[in-house]
């Protein structure tokens, strides 16, 4: 018993203590603007070294990301969620943030392709994309719904038109496939963890973070799916001035100079 | 057994009517807003289209038949601990106790992850299967699993209450007439805490009905074979809203069934 009130004592205590360090920042400063941004889960690594970048050029500017796969958030925005930007990982899902009257013109700002990755330790010894056609591969994907899991299936019919692979061996890339995962993200991470033997994704993908525990096939430009990535200022946004000024500033060099580095093809 | 009498009813004074009514109706409306606006998105008959739909009735499939099977594991093997912690003193047993119930804190997505460091291809367990052939993940055993970590803590903390709350008057008493341990347990000690185990069966088995998250973490996603009914629910939602609510309905709809079906069970002891 006495065991128990100490311990309730303590975590009381404790509560009390993180909720007096809690807040003190935000004092003191004109209220800053906070800008909500809902960006395609990919863009996640890139977008967050962008902000901060932004935001020592513009201390009175907050930005709070919302990552998610593009189709959630187009949903969300439709369900009136508070959004000030919306970058999108395909056409699709920013034209349809565009014909629900949701967003004003969108820009392309980056561009994407497809790559096979492979758990480092490589354990079905993988060499080549025809490897993958090899019985009992455990491929992972991601779904349909998902813009990547679009483009893997883009990827594989041009594959199968290809006299060099052919219908059957998409086939047999596709009996492989043992997960339609919900997004990009979910399939690095089965890959990484040596569950799945491959799996298709961005290139952007093989961040710094996992590169050293993956190990990439490219897919060839004539098979491979170019992904643009749009970017609008929302209709329903409070601060358009600030949402152009961080569209503006992703589109400059210094923007674009770290989506290179995290591996995105720039803008035609 | 012999049938308990019911309990008187109270006839509530204005004021105590007020302060139990007034929350009471906030809280179903609070409950039953949501459920009956999900209800009422869709016609009854495009529910019923869907749920004719091959993959919806593959996924209502595998949803019940894996459920049921974790169900049954979750009171197989949760009776014995249940009984354990509630009856005995061992050392260790606080730190066991609170073990049991770490899964329904732990984010399911997290149970996941943990599930394939422990039982996948290269995880702490998983690695010795693989020796003799056996892999887990992204099998409809890896949904059992998943489900059964999840929702057994639901068992096992309720069947422990029930037994904990029992006089073991009873027991000793049938222990006194020479009855064995074993028959004891069987015919006095099992069916005095039945309102208590099926209370926990209805909810290891919604709870295993509902699991999402480490289901899709350590099972994945595919037709058939580890897409259950919430995941079916979950990816088409991503294209097709209406369809996802079509399918929620299902969902709902056999889950209150099944619970409603438990608590008729409940009131027949």
């Amino acid at each position: 018993m006495k065991l128990t009130r100490l311990a309730v004592t303590l975590l009381a205590t404790l509560c009390l203590l993180l909720a007096a360090c809690g807040n003190p920042t935000a004092e003191n400063k004109p209220s800053p603007i906070s800008l909500n941004v809902f960006a395609a889960a990919s863009l996640t690594e890139a977008f967050t070294e962008i902000s901060t970048s932004y935001q020592q050029e513009h201390p009175n500017i907050h930005i709070t990301y919302n990552f998610n796969g593009s189709q959630i958030l187009v949903q969300q925005m439709q369900n009136g969620a508070n959004a000030d930007l919306f970058a999108s990982a395909d056409q699709r899902n920013m034209q349809k943030a565009s014909s629900a009257g949701l967003v004003n013109k969108p820009e392309v700002f980056a561009r994407n392709k497809l790559v096979v990755i492979l758990p480092a330790a490589n354990p079905s010894n993988i060499q080549t994309l025809k490897d993958l056609a090899r019985a009992k591969t455990k491929i992972v994907v991601a779904a349909q719904a998902v813009p990547v899991g679009k483009y893997t299936l883009q990827v594989l019919d041009k594959l199968g038109k290809s006299p060099d692979y052919g219908t059957g061996y998409v086939e047999a890339v596709k009996k492989n496939i043992v997960s339609e995962e919900e997004n990009v993200k979910a399939v690095v991470q089965k890959v990484q963890l040596g569950e799945a033997d491959a799996g298709f994704v961005y290139s952007t993908d093989v961040t710094a973070n996992v590169a050293q525990k993956l190990h990439t096939i490219d897919i060839p430009d004539n098979f491979n799916v170019i992904a643009e990535y749009p970017i609008a200022v929302t209709k329903t946004t409070q601060h358009s001035a600030e949402a152009q000024s961080f569209l503006d500033y992703i589109l400059s060099d210094k923007g674009q100079s770290v989506l290179t580095k995290y591996r995105f093809l720039a803008p035609k | 057994m012999a049938r308990a009498k019911p309990i008187r009813t109270i006839r509530p004074s204005l004021l105590t009517g007020f302060l139990i009514g007034v929350p009471a109706i906030l809280f179903f409306l609070f409950l039953g807003i949501p459920l009956a606006s999900l209800l009422f998105q869709q016609a009854p008959q495009r529910v019923w289209e869907e749920l004719l739909q091959p993959d919806t009735l593959r996924a209502l499939q595998l949803s019940l038949v894996t459920t049921t099977i974790s169900t049954v594991l979750a009171v197989l093997l949760g009776l014995p601990i249940a009984y354990l912690l509630a009856r005995t003193t061992f050392p260790g047993k606080r730190a066991l106790e609170t073990l049991v119930t770490m899964p329904t804190v732990l984010p399911p997505v997290v149970a996941g992850v943990a599930l394939l460091l422990a039982f996948g291809r290269v995880g702490l367990i998983g690695r010795y299967l693989a020796l003799f052939g056996i892999t887990l993940p992204f099998t409809t055993v890896a949904v059992i699993l998943a489900q059964f970590f999840i929702a057994a803590p639901f068992f096992i903390n309720s069947a422990r209450a029930g037994f904990a709350q029992l006089d073991t008057r009873y027991e000793l008493a049938a222990y006194t007439l020479r009855a064995t341990p074993l028959y004891t347990f069987l015919h006095v000690t099992l069916p005095l805490v039945r309102p208590a185990l099926l209370s926990g069966i209805g909810l290891a088995w919604a709870r295993s009905l509902g699991e999402f998250g480490a289901t899709i973490t350590f099972a994945g996603n595919f037709p058939g074979t580890t897409q259950t009914l919430p995941i079916a629910v979950y990816i088409s939602s991503q294209i097709d809203l209406d369809k996802a609510i079509a399918i929620a309905v299902v969902l709902l709809a056999v889950s209150f069934g099944l619970l409603l079906a438990l608590q008729l069970g409940q009131r027949k002891s």
